[in-house]
């Protein structure tokens, strides 16, 4: 079995598999379960000055019959003392030494209130801190949370006053509700950061319920922006990551968060350079226990690529994006439909007459898709009864099956993403016997 | 919706005996269905559908939530599309074209979605907005107040022509009310569905019989226009000794007893002679009804059977059993008066032709009760008066697009044209004729 254990800016866990500051790591009986379910480390739920929350606090998105695929909260940190918290964080490090646990900070903008938390913390025995700079509602308004990730001068120099103190490794941890992700980076690296956690949750309102028009979470008749999270947000999240492995000035270790439920999403942040990866929304949706698959399958998927650690194929992906000035202008793909699997329910057709390029025909003509409809309206069709219709054969031969005119499609991809049958629309390559060429070249003339 | 214009009283000794075959969804179950639904362009199974429903634009209205847009898509084109979405043969009709099947997947759930909506459209009070505000002058006749003429009275009616509906019986539905097997089909739901026809100002009649040249004098004297559907006459007499016996009671008499006059008395031993779709759905009410042995009796093979291959299935799982290859001779009674056995002889499996009797091969079935189901005989009589209207074979003849037949006045459509189908092709045939009709006033009038 491929090794998973690892070392992420000097903290040393089981697996990458984090839970990330939230709920399920709220009190150290979460998190010792957790630990129990397999988790590698975890990001304690932020310890600060406790809060008062409200009723309701959550909102998600469903979407074509399932669940969450977007959650919504307006909680805010830890609502239990700070001693409380630190007491229980030293409970799971004497039982669970080799695992990580990580305190999420979030003080007041005063040197001596961090100098304090962070001593704090790590006598406690945190094996590293996580400054929350990104938390986007509630905290933000008392000038905690994103009101400083949002600042790069703020960040820098809480970061400096973090570093002056601490003797365990600082993560940043960075909000998306900004323009430029890693201007925030850049100043948490010159605070001196050992590494960066991204992203947190995104603003978000979810959505209105259309009897009461009132928006959700509903708490007395009002409801407040809140921070959006799960399987909606890892395209966003996955473009942050990249974004910050991608600049100099921002580099350095990332733990990913955004939307990661199953292996293949943490494949996914591993391979754009992440070293830990962490999850909320899944662990809420599904409980501790989704952490078996992701350790298997992950690990099951390294042995069949050959990779023995989790450095073997940490940002492989990486340099496989570029801009799109260096994408090659000759390369050609075009759609192919095998008859033998259509099922016939022409959705590429109307996707490439109404979506695209009006490539895809029926019936070997180029006909609109109204003049289809129309002529199906108007067939007369009747029961097929076995006593009046003995011998009568139904319909003849399948013929629904759509054909592409490999001259005008463009190599869009579209059909092949509405298709719902796998592999019966492959994207195949066209030789073009054109040299590759980039916008680039042609901008300045020159070709490979 | 008020109270219903026909009187009728439900039983629940019968709800207690014919539960749903098929039961309603709820709106998770219909919603997680709904959102399975590939949404297919020019999509088979409305293709597939007599009424071409437009069946992916109301199952994704079920998924955006938007249930009543959804019933009204479906009624849009299928006015009686909460009595189909119960009684019609899914299997070979929508649902056996969904593409799903060729992905090896279960067929979407098309009926018991489609019920979902009707359901959610007549719990909220089932009011249809009419089509056009326009009235017209001219008056339609309708003659029989089954699926055919209620969907041809329904489209007229929607467009602002005067309707009525002659039904020579006490309710109007027609076999929706009289002769669908209740666990599909329960006969206060088929007159709610009417009731919502009515209050288009759809009149109706009942009691009236058309029997002779003077009456179709004085109809062709009030209306422009009239529907035949009529639909098939009475079942077709057993012809063997002992067949006059009060304990032999016809299919269609045997399912309207107990769906419309509360009679639930059936006998313990009972054979149903005949083994198409209304063979079984008698024969499974008599299970139903309490008999402990039903036997079809069917002069042909298993090969042969007449009834869709799902009803077959369903007979078996009901406890109803088979006898191939035998026809009836003759009813035995003791001399008391009840039904002792069905005396049938054996026939010769010869392979497809017509099969032949035995000799000497006869033997008994007990039995206390006989129910034939050998089909119904079309009501000729009343067709032979109307001038000039063309019979093939027992059928009015008629063009198929517009129902219209070979004399001007009269249009027909349902059983009484296409020999016996489904509800849902007495519906299309029905509304085809209603839109021929008003199409033709209106040309009349720009002419």
């Amino acid at each position: 079995m491929p090794e998973l254990a690892t070392t992420f800016a000097g903290i040393r866990c089981p697996n990458p598999f984090w839970l990330a500051s939230a709920p399920p790591a709220n009190c150290g009986e979460q998190v010792m379960r957790a630990f129990d379910a397999g988790w590698g480390g975890a990001v304690w739920k932020t310890i600060g000055e406790p809060i008062r929350n409200v009723s309701s606090r959550y909102s998600s998105i469903d979407w074509n019959g399932q669940r969450m695929m977007g959650l919504n909260n307006i909680e805010l940190i830890s609502d239990r003392p700070i001693e409380t918290n630190l007491r229980e964080i030293a409970e799971v490090k004497k039982r669970y030494p080799k695992h990580a646990v990580i305190a999420s900070l979030m003080v007041e903008s005063k040197r001596e209130a961090w100098h304090e938390i962070v001593a704090r913390s790590e006598d406690a025995g945190a094996d590293g801190l996580e400054l929350n700079f990104g938390c986007p509602h509630g905290m933000s308004e008392r000038g905690m949370g994103s009101a400083v990730g949002q600042v790069p001068e703020y960040t820098e120099m809480i970061t400096g006053w973090v570093k002056e103190k601490a003797r365990t490794p600082v993560l940043v941890k960075l909000t998306p509700n900004i323009t430029d992700i890693r201007q925030i980076a850049r100043a948490a690296k010159r605070g001196g950061a050992d590494g960066l956690s991204a992203i947190n949750t995104i603003n978000s309102i979810t959505g209105i319920d259309l009897d009461t028009l009132e928006p959700r979470p509903n708490v007395d008749g009002l409801s407040s922006h809140g921070g959006y999270c799960g399987p909606a947000v890892k395209p966003i999240a996955l473009n942050m990551v990249h974004q910050l492995q991608n600049d100099e000035a921002s580099r350095m270790p990332i733990s990913g968060i955004g939307g990661i439920g199953t292996w293949r999403d943490a494949a996914e942040f591993i391979l754009l350079g992440c070293g830990t990866v962490q999850v909320c929304t899944a662990a809420m949706h599904y409980g501790y226990r989704i952490v078996e698959d992701m350790i298997d399958g992950l690990g099951n998927w390294m042995r069949e690529k050959g990779f023995a650690s989790i450095e073997d194929f940490r940002g492989l992906s990486a340099p496989k994006l570029t801009d799109w000035n260096h994408l090659n202008l000759n390369f050609k793909i075009v759609a192919r439909i095998h008859a033998d699997k259509c099922i016939g329910c022409e959705l590429c057709y109307i996707a490439c007459w109404d979506g695209a390029h009006q490539c895809i025909h029926l019936n070997g003509s180029q006909v609109a898709p109204p003049a289809i409809e129309t002529a199906s309206r108007a067939r007369i069709t009747v029961t097929p009864i076995p006593k009046l219709d003995r011998g009568a054969s139904r319909d003849g031969h399948f013929s629904r099956v759509p054909h592409v005119d490999e001259h005008e499609c463009v190599g869009c991809n579209l059909c092949a993403l509405v298709c719902p049958v796998e592999g019966c629309i492959t994207m195949e390559r066209v030789e073009s016997h054109l040299p590759r060429q980039t916008w680039e070249d042609l901008v300045h003339g020159t070709s490979h | 919706m008020g109270t219903l214009p026909f009187a009728f009283q439900d039983s629940g000794e019968i709800a207690r005996r014919f539960p749903d075959l098929h039961p309603a969804f709820d709106s998770n179950e219909a919603l997680t269905e709904a959102n399975r639904c590939l949404n297919c362009f020019d999509a088979p199974c409305a293709a597939a559908c007599p009424t071409h429903i437009d069946v992916p634009r109301f199952i994704k209205k079920i998924a955006s939530c938007n249930v009543t847009g959804s019933a009204l898509a479906i009624l849009d084109a299928n006015i009686l599309g909460a009595s189909c979405s119960r009684v019609c043969p899914v299997e070979v009709l929508c649902e056996g074209a969904c593409v799903m099947l060729r992905y090896n997947k279960q067929p979407i759930a098309i009926g018991r979605l489609q019920r979902h909506a009707m359901d959610h459209f007549f719990a909220r009070g089932g009011r249809l907005p009419k089509k056009s505000t326009a009235k017209r002058t001219q008056k339609i006749a309708c003659i029989g107040a089954g699926p055919a003429s209620l969907a041809c009275a329904a489209e007229l009616a929607q467009q602002g022509f005067a309707v009525t509906v002659m039904e020579r019986r006490a309710l109007p539905g027609g076999l929706n009310t009289y002769g669908v097997a209740e666990y599909k089909l329960r006969a206060p739901d088929s007159l709610r569905e009417v009731a919502m026809i009515a209050e288009l100002g759809v009149e109706f009649r009942f009691g009236v019989s058309i029997e002779t040249e003077r009456d179709l004098a004085a109809l062709e004297q009030e209306y422009d226009a009239m529907f035949l559907g009529i639909g098939l006459g009475a079942m077709h007499e057993l012809r063997i000794p002992g067949a006059e016996h009060p304990d032999v009671v016809d299919a269609l008499e045997f399912i309207a007893q107990y769906k419309t006059a509360g009679n639930l008395r059936v006998g313990s031993n009972v054979v149903v002679i005949g083994a198409g779709n209304t063979a079984i759905d008698a024969a499974n009410a008599a299970r139903r009804l309490g008999a402990v042995h039903v036997t079809i009796v069917y002069r042909r093979t298993e090969r042969d059977l007449p009834a869709f291959g799902f009803e077959y299935e369903h007979a078996k799982s009901e406890g109803v059993s088979f006898e191939w290859l035998a026809q009836p001779v003759a009813i035995h009674t003791y001399p008391a008066g009840r039904i002792v056995s069905l005396e049938c002889v054996r026939m010769n499996d010869d392979g497809g032709a017509v099969p032949t009797p035995i000799a000497g091969s006869n033997f008994h079935v007990l039995c206390d009760m006989v129910i034939p189901a050998i089909g119904q005989a079309p009501l000729i009589a009343l067709l032979e008066q109307c001038r000039g209207v063309q019979l093939t074979m027992g059928r009015v003849e008629v063009d198929r697009a517009t129902g219209r037949t070979s004399h001007p006045k009269y249009y027909a459509g349902g059983d009484c044209v296409n020999g016996g189908r489904e509800v849902v092709d007495a519906v299309a045939d029905g509304k085809r004729a209603g839109v021929a009709m008003a199409n033709s006033f209106e040309a009349a009038m720009y002419a």
